[in-house]
């Protein structure tokens, strides 16, 4: 369990209310992101699913749901290669230094 | 009591082997798939000799690396539903498959950024640690094990079906046979083994699975030039729905289905208990993020060469040489040997002939046995661990009893399981994970993204809310055609829709919010109170122990 010494000394520390801030606003653009793209998607399906049986061009039997759905799945991925580059390196740090102020009564 | 089982599994395996030499039993596949189960048996009796405490059993000691772990996340994810079920549909419907490829993965970009850094610093054993870090912890308890059981059977009816397929086509075993011997091993695993034994087996299998759709994938493409679209446009012109294959289909007939199967595909990776376990098996919070990168990545590779296979699955089996892939020859989709469920395993013997098919079928099996091992773990988890230790004992139960009640728990799974196997045998198995998926993000969900980031969650919200998801997404499948008219035999489906999340999730979170504002209870003021420490521990990790027991 936490104390109350413990929560108030980490609460009005600087660092923890920048890195508080700071990485929940990232990680909520993030996720903002990924649910625009893959409700879109849904949504799409939902409502008009003849636009995903389009062809890529007159001559081919390609529609564009394959690459679109292709798309979806690697932006999945990117975006969560760069939230954990940014999660273990700037946040791991200010999480560190936190960790690192209140070492005294741990 | 296991060795007998194992010896039961095995000889039963070995005695419908010889019966069915006498047709068309497949020699060196049988001998392939044996090999490899006897392999994975050998890794279970070294994961054993090394599990020695409750926590070696749920979470491996916490002493798993971030890639051994996405590896492991991978590999449960890469369940029979995403290879057997995923290319079946694809080989069915076409693009309504990957629907469902997608749904399940885009779950992961959310749970990491919304989610795994506080289950890693709230959490130690299972997802419910945090939902009971400032609630009633009986309660909590409670109702999370409800829930966490409910989405397990649901979700082990899918790799039952699978599995007893499988035996049934390698081994020509009849269907209920195979699906008690896959019962019967499960436990065998899970009790000898259990989180180092399922981790290790998933990381090995993760690999194997990984190259063995990869060369299939290559195979079907080297037929055409390494051009899908080469590949598509021959699937066009040989499936009996054509052009309609590369477009969504009839598995969302109307908005309501596909917007509910979005929800359910999405949100339920963030209540599945299995998976949210895997977040204690790392030592440290940057080791879990570390671990959704990597587990992202190869499912992520995994789903888009499914697609190949899917389509590779359509071109080769509905071409004249594919006439032995169908009862009495005749090529038509409803007559494939072993149902669509089957179609990858069917492609894999087209393709690379019967060492290949054998390769094939023993990854597929134990991936089947491995991830449910991992769903029977982490309902005997809650049984064991919520319900016996913390519930009925008050906490004062020792390592080597709960570690007991969660043997016997997993012994019942299984023969539940089985039961329920034979039940749902002909559903196509992506769709009952689906509803798996459903039933975990109207019960477990909810209940865990509001305990983390809503204050005033009370105890009596959480509780009355929660159970109010879970009862209406269990009464809604029940009432649709899956179960009503297909396993009861009604003439048509009371809840017209397939899919029930859109419903049951919104009542989850109405009653959550409803029951908690109008709490005035004293507990409903310790409940608010609790956040403020809750988040500075969710936050930072400070003041968590992790997974390793000191």
């Amino acid at each position: 369990m936490v104390n109350k010494e413990l929560v108030d000394r980490i609460k009005n520390n600087p660092k923890y209310v920048e890195l508080v801030s700071k990485r929940s606003s990232f990680a909520i653009k993030l996720a903002i992101f990924m649910l625009v793209i893959y409700y879109g998607f849904i949504l799409v399906i939902a409502f008009n699913k003849e636009f995903f049986a389009t062809k890529l061009s007159e001559d081919s039997v390609m529609t564009v749901a394959w690459p679109i759905g292709s798309a979806i799945i690697l932006i999945a991925f990117i975006t969560t290669v760069i939230y954990v580059v940014k999660a273990n390196g700037e946040f791991e740090d200010l999480e560190m230094a936190i960790k690192n102020d209140v070492k005294d009564i741990l | 009591m296991l060795k007998i089982l194992t010896l039961l599994g095995f000889s039963s395996l070995v005695l419908f082997a010889a019966e069915g030499a006498a047709d068309t039993l497949n020699i060196s596949a049988v001998a392939m798939f044996l090999l490899f189960i006897v392999a994975t048996m050998g890794i279970t009796k070294w994961a054993a000799s090394k599990t020695k405490s409750a926590s070696d059993f749920y979470t491996a000691g916490g002493g798993i690396t971030g890639f051994q772990n996405g590896l492991a996340i991978a590999g449960d994810y890469m369940s029979a539903a995403s290879f057997l079920g995923i290319s079946g549909m694809i080989f069915l419907h076409g693009f309504d498959g990957m629907i469902y490829a997608i749904g399940f993965l885009v779950g992961w970009p959310i749970i990491l950024f919304l989610m795994a850094e506080k289950l890693r610093n709230l959490g130690k054993f299972n997802f419910t640690d945090i939902a009971a870090y400032r609630l009633d912890e009986q309660k909590i308890r409670i109702l999370a094990a409800c829930g966490s059981l409910t989405v397990v059977t649901f979700y082990l009816i899918a790799q039952m079906v699978g599995a007893g397929k499988l035996i049934e086509l390698l081994f020509h075993i009849p269907y209920a046979w195979s699906v008690v011997i896959v019962g019967a091993l499960m436990i065998v695993y899970v009790t000898f083994g259990g989180m180092l034994a399922t981790t290790w087996v998933q990381i090995i299998k993760a690999v194997l699975l990984l190259s063995g759709v990869t060369f299939l994938a290559l195979m079907v493409l080297s037929h055409y030039g390494f051009s899908f679209i080469s590949l598509a446009a021959e699937a066009v012109s040989m499936h009996p729905k054509h052009e309609a294959i590369l477009a969504p289909g009839p598995f969302v007939k109307d908005p309501v289905s596909a917007i509910s199967l979005g929800l359910a595909l999405m949100l339920g990776t963030a209540g599945l208990p299995h998976i949210l376990m895997r977040f204690f098996t790392v030592g440290n919070a940057k080791e879990a993020r570390k671990s959704v990168v990597y587990a992202t990545g190869f499912i992520g590779y995994f789903y888009l060469i499914i697609g190949v296979v899917g389509l590779g699955a359509v071109v080769f089996l509905l071409s004249p040489e594919g006439a032995v892939f169908f009862k009495d020859g005749v090529i038509d989709m409803k007559n494939i040997i072993g149902g669509n469920n089957m179609a990858a395993v069917h492609l894999s013997a087209a393709l690379g002939g019967d060492i290949f098919l054998g390769f094939i079928a023993a990854v597929s099996f134990a991936t089947i046995l491995a991830v449910v091992s991992g769903l029977t773990l982490a309902a005997s988890n809650s049984i064991a661990h919520d319900l016996y230790a913390i519930v009925i004992r008050k906490g004062k139960a020792t390592d080597e009893e709960e570690m007991k009640v969660s043997k016997r728990t997993v012994l019942v799974i299984g023969i539940v399981a089985i039961l329920l196997g034979f039940a749902f045998e002909n559903q196509n198995i992506a769709f009952m994970v689906g509803l798996a998926f459903a039933l975990a993000a109207s019960a477990n969900f909810p209940i865990l993204i509001l305990s983390i980031y809503w204050s005033k969650l009370t105890t009596r919200g959480a509780f009355i809310g929660g159970f109010l998801g879970l009862i209406t997404a269990v009464l809604l499948v029940v009432l649709s055609k899956t179960v009503w008219v297909d396993i009861f035999k009604f003439e048509t489906a009371i809840f017209p829709y397939t899919q029930p999340a859109l419903f049951s999730i919104l009542v989850a979170f109405i009653g959550i919010w409803f029951f908690s504002i109008t709490d005035s209870s004293e507990r409903a003021k310790q409940d608010r109170a609790g956040f403020e420490a809750q988040q500075i521990r969710g936050e930072t990790g400070i003041g968590a122990d992790g997974a390793v027991s000191h």
